[in-house]
């Protein structure tokens, strides 16, 4: 039998403000545990929280972005569990009164745009984290996560496969990178993703039973876990069994899913108001400030990009995958029309460089006017696009403008045919057994050639000039 | 207090000796009235006080020794709330009340005793045991806060800092025969307030006078930006007079006077109506009718949040923790299984309870509506009257254990408190006279919210005309 997948996708990130959500500490990550603590965030006796705004103006943005309605009246709710990592026993966080409600993310997925709909944004705080010693029969607890501010992003169960899903997270994660909000950091946690799955025969109008998938931490593992489970819950269809509603994990290094709780171990978080902190009233004119700080938004900007510089969707993907990558190429083409060149430039060499260096682009020495200059040479046949590649290391290197360096090493390509002409001839002379067997007929020495002129002139030659020298030389 | 600020200034009394006096008292004290004293530290800001009385500053809280309340933080020094659970807790922090008793240079003489977590009107419910009425030491002193009201009353100290939630305050300041009162709800910082029920806990001051209740209120009132419950608005100091109630239309709702209300509580309370009647106050007739809902909705919604605000003691980052637990499960158990006495673990039960899953409607969200419609109550009765009183509590003290094994009954009598927390009205308890066996009986004022000067000046003119706050035990 055939099957539709169902996929929603609870997704959290933690917000790059720079104090948690309810107290002044510092939200700083990889710092010795416990020093970004107070007693607000360690749920200490008789204190209280006061909300940070900031994390206010991060959910409208967010909300804006997805054309979500943004909610006037909002209000903190407790939800109540035990565990260590949860100093009040309660989190913080949003329930019947979400700050953003009934938005959408369009994606593209396989060449087609999908229209994803987000049910809800909302804002709480994170829980500490335990760190577990195998040598000891205990566990730390690092309060520095505690209070940091997530904004949690839940999904219409829109999705019908697993590309869907990995393109709506890449997608999101663009997005709120763009607005600035968060790192997207999946590994160290800062982008964190559940998903809620079932499969129902195709063409079914009601909804198999779900369950939820934990602990994904990469796209891979999104990808992995969603696919095992998809197929688990296939399998157990066609063996005439139930799925059972449940919370599983995904064991990456198993490469299979398990569960976590039950159904009946699910936990009732008896959620009431909170009632420490007062209602909060997003009125018009906050949405309208912070709506004056969008910046263009990733998809915009691709189809932009390829609509305005006739480029391919390709290098569109590659160029906004970040908002300062793609400000650099625009940069340039201040400088120079040539979007293409450019886009080559950037996909491979910068970008390159910024890998392998694992620097940002704001720390990278060659400014878009120095790399636009260093293509004019190119098109000016100044240089060859061979010498181009030293030029661009040295101004790496050097924060040189591209002109100097070619100045400074002599860089020019020799476009005078007398003096290519005379090197020529003297290689002709130096190997006459290949020039016979190129009069024979073995033409694809030429290369053999070139190369040597181009040896002797260390690159400098102008690849065509050469060309045509040597061919006059060998056939005239 | 007024009265020891003078005799500072006059340098009849010397803030060091006086306090120096006050800590001795308190170790000899017999009703068990405080669970720390802190003799050093006490001595310490005296000495401080002194200085400041010298250099000729005015501030009449300036060495006057106070007791606080022990589930109000204090820097340093041990906060227990009177269980188990927090008896070795010594917060780093000071509640924001406690930074503004320093300021003014008071003296905090030390951490009086109180039900546990505040949840009792007895203080039966303490780790070390109950208070006593200074009136009669079989009695109780009421609670929460009766180890403070008892202090005042007994002259360990001349004034207190109490908190109220349904009562705690106003009932053992009228069982002690002197004044409390409950501030409007985000007048007075609740940070550092170890919580019980977040939306109707509030500190408030207790002596023996409106006039001492009035300056105490207005060194601790507020904005406090570290509490969003807090309102921001300009206060107002209080005026140290009389009111002139002539024309000041008083509402009597009969409700505060049916069943269960003890005869000789409606005679002193009605008497003492007539007092500002004969003052050429007018009295009303004013309907309260979804109060007899308060006592319900009140143990609802308390206990809600108490259930949550309780879930922090955990025996893992600070508290009480058994340490014989095999795994973190029973750690959780066995730690507050230990660490909270009966009344505690009856509450967060309750609590636990009416948030669950299928009940919340039925209780939680229920009792929040008719919260909403007694504050709705009140706002029609104040189109009506400027002040409404009654009694402060149905019965006069009652013995420490009467009503031990008897909750329900001991939750009923809450009656004529609680509506003022869930309304979140200012409301004052003033002595007003004395049953036949010689134990104080209070009554009640309440007045709209950021009205403290209605209450407090209708209070100083009533003892200007009586003499029941100037008795001793």
């Amino acid at each position: 039998m055939d099957y539709d997948v169902v996929i929603g996708l609870e997704v959290h990130i933690q917000l790059l403000t720079d104090t948690k959500i309810f107290c002044g500490c510092s939200t700083r990550f990889g710092d010795a545990p416990n020093t970004n603590v107070c007693p607000v965030c360690l749920g200490m006796p008789g204190v209280l929280p006061v909300l940070n705004e900031k994390v206010v103006d991060f959910g409208i943005k967010l909300g804006l972005a997805t054309n979500s309605t943004i909610s006037e009246k909002n209000i903190f709710a407790r939800k109540n569990y035990f565990y260590p990592d949860l100093p009040k026993g309660y989190q913080i966080t949003q329930y019947d009164y979400p700050l953003c409600q009934k938005g959408f993310l369009d994606i593209d997925v396989d060449g087609r745009t999908k229209r994803i709909g987000i049910t809800r944004i909302h804002m709480e705080e994170d829980a500490g984290k335990l760190i577990h010693d195998e040598r000891q029969d205990f566990s730390y607890v690092d309060f520095n996560r505690s209070g940091v501010p997530l904004l949690e992003i839940v999904s219409e169960p829109d999705m019908s496969s697993t590309s869907d899903a990995v393109a709506y997270l890449k997608e999101l994660r663009q997005l709120v990178m763009y607005l600035g909000i968060c790192d997207g950091n999946m590994e160290q946690g800062s982008f964190r993703c559940d998903a809620n799955i079932s499969v129902k025969p195709k063409g079914a109008s009601d909804y198999g039973i779900r369950t939820e998938l934990k602990n994904m931490n990469s796209f891979r593992n999104v990808q992995n876990a969603l696919e095992y489970e998809i197929s688990r819950h296939v399998n157990l269809l066609e063996e005439g069994k139930q799925v059972e509603q449940e919370t599983r994990l995904w064991d990456a290094n198993a490469g299979l899913t398990r569960t976590m709780r039950t159904k009946e171990e699910s936990h009732d978080y008896r959620y009431f108001p909170e009632p420490d902190l007062i209602p909060l009233v997003v009125d018009a004119a906050w949405v309208e400030r912070i709506r004056k700080t969008l910046p263009e938004l990733p998809r915009e900007k691709r189809y932009r990009f390829v609509k305005d510089y006739g480029i391919p969707m390709y290098d569109a993907e590659v160029l906004t995958q970040q908002r300062d990558i793609a400000d650099y190429f625009e940069a340039c083409l201040k400088f120079i029309d040539a979007p293409k060149d450019v886009s080559n430039w950037i996909m491979t060499e910068v970008l390159r460089v910024l890998k392998e260096e694992s620097i940002d682009i704001a720390e990278f020495n060659i400014t878009p006017k120095m790399l636009s200059d260093m293509i004019t040479l190119i098109k000016k046949g100044v240089i060859s696009g061979k010498i181009a590649k030293g030029v661009f290391e040295d101004m790496h290197r050097t924060g040189k403008d591209p002109s100097l360096i070619v100045k400074e090493k002599g860089l020019l390509q020799i476009m005078d045919e007398g003096v290519l002409k005379d090197k020529a001839k003297a290689i002709l002379d130096a190997h006459p057994k290949e020039v016979k067997s190129y009069k024979d007929g073995k033409k694809q020495l030429l290369g053999f050639f070139i190369g040597q002129l181009m040896k002797e002139t260390k690159g400098r030659a102008n690849p065509k000039l050469a060309n045509k020298v040597i061919k006059g030389l060998l056939e005239g | 207090m007024l009265d020891i600020a003078r005799r500072y200034r006059r340098d009849a009394l010397s803030p060091v000796d006086h306090v120096r006096n006050a800590i001795q008292r308190a170790h000899d004290d017999e009703l068990n009235v405080f669970i720390t004293i802190d003799d050093e530290g006490a001595l310490l800001s005296a000495e401080k006080a002194q200085e400041r009385i010298r250099n000729r500053e005015e501030n009449p809280l300036l060495g006057i020794p106070i007791g606080v309340k022990d589930n109000i933080c204090t820097k340093g020094l041990r906060t227990t709330c009177a269980s188990n659970m927090l008896s070795n807790f010594v917060p780093p922090y000071d509640a924001f009340v406690v930074e503004m008793l320093k300021k003014n240079g008071a003296v905090i003489l030390g951490k009086t005793n109180m039900d546990e977590f505040a949840m009792g009107s007895t203080t039966a419910t303490s780790n070390i045991g109950p208070s006593r009425n200074p009136w009669d030491t079989e009695k109780t002193p009421g609670g929460s806060s009766g180890g403070s009201a008892a202090a005042v009353a007994a002259g360990l100290c001349a004034v207190a800092l109490g908190s109220d939630t349904g009562g705690s305050i106003r009932q053992p300041a009228s069982f002690c025969g002197v004044t409390g009162l409950k501030p409007t709800y985000g007048s007075v910082s609740r940070f550092g307030l170890v919580a019980f029920a977040s939306s109707l806990d509030q500190i408030g001051p207790i002596a023996r006078t409106a006039l001492d209740v009035a300056v105490l209120y207005d060194a601790i009132k507020g904005y406090d930006p570290k509490d969003s419950t807090s309102v921001n608005m300009d206060y107002r100091p209080i005026a140290l007079d009389e009111l002139d109630v002539k024309g000041l239309r008083i509402g009597v709702p009969p409700v505060f006077f049916g069943e269960g209300l003890d005869p000789e509580v409606e005679k002193a309370v009605r008497e003492g109506v007539s007092v500002f009647k004969e003052l050429g106050a007018d009295i009303v007739e004013v309907e309260l009718p979804h109060i007899r809902y308060g006592v319900a909705v009140y143990y609802i919604v308390a206990t809600a949040e108490a259930s949550s605000n309780l879930a922090r003691y955990d025996g893992v980052r600070y508290g009480w923790r058994d340490k014989e637990s095999k795994d973190l499960f029973e750690m959780y158990v066995n730690s507050r299984s230990k660490g909270f006495n009966d009344e505690v673990k009856r509450r967060i039960m309750l609590g636990t309870y009416v948030l669950s899953a299928g009940y919340y409607d039925q209780y939680y969200e229920k009792a929040s509506r008719v919260r909403t419609l007694i504050i709705y109550d009140f706002r029609e009765a104040f189109k009506a009257c400027d002040i409404i009183m009654g009694p402060t509590t149905p019965t006069p003290p009652f013995g420490i254990y009467d009503m031990l094994d008897d909750p329900l009954s001991l939750y009923l009598l809450d009656i004529y408190t609680v509506p003022a927390n869930l309304a979140g009205l200012p409301a004052l308890s003033i002595p007003c006279g004395f049953t036949s066996s010689g134990l104080p009986v209070g009554m009640q004022l309440m007045a709209p919210a950021f009205r403290e000067d209605l209450l407090l000046g209708a209070g100083m003119t009533f003892q200007a005309h009586t003499r029941f706050h100037e008795e001793r035990p």
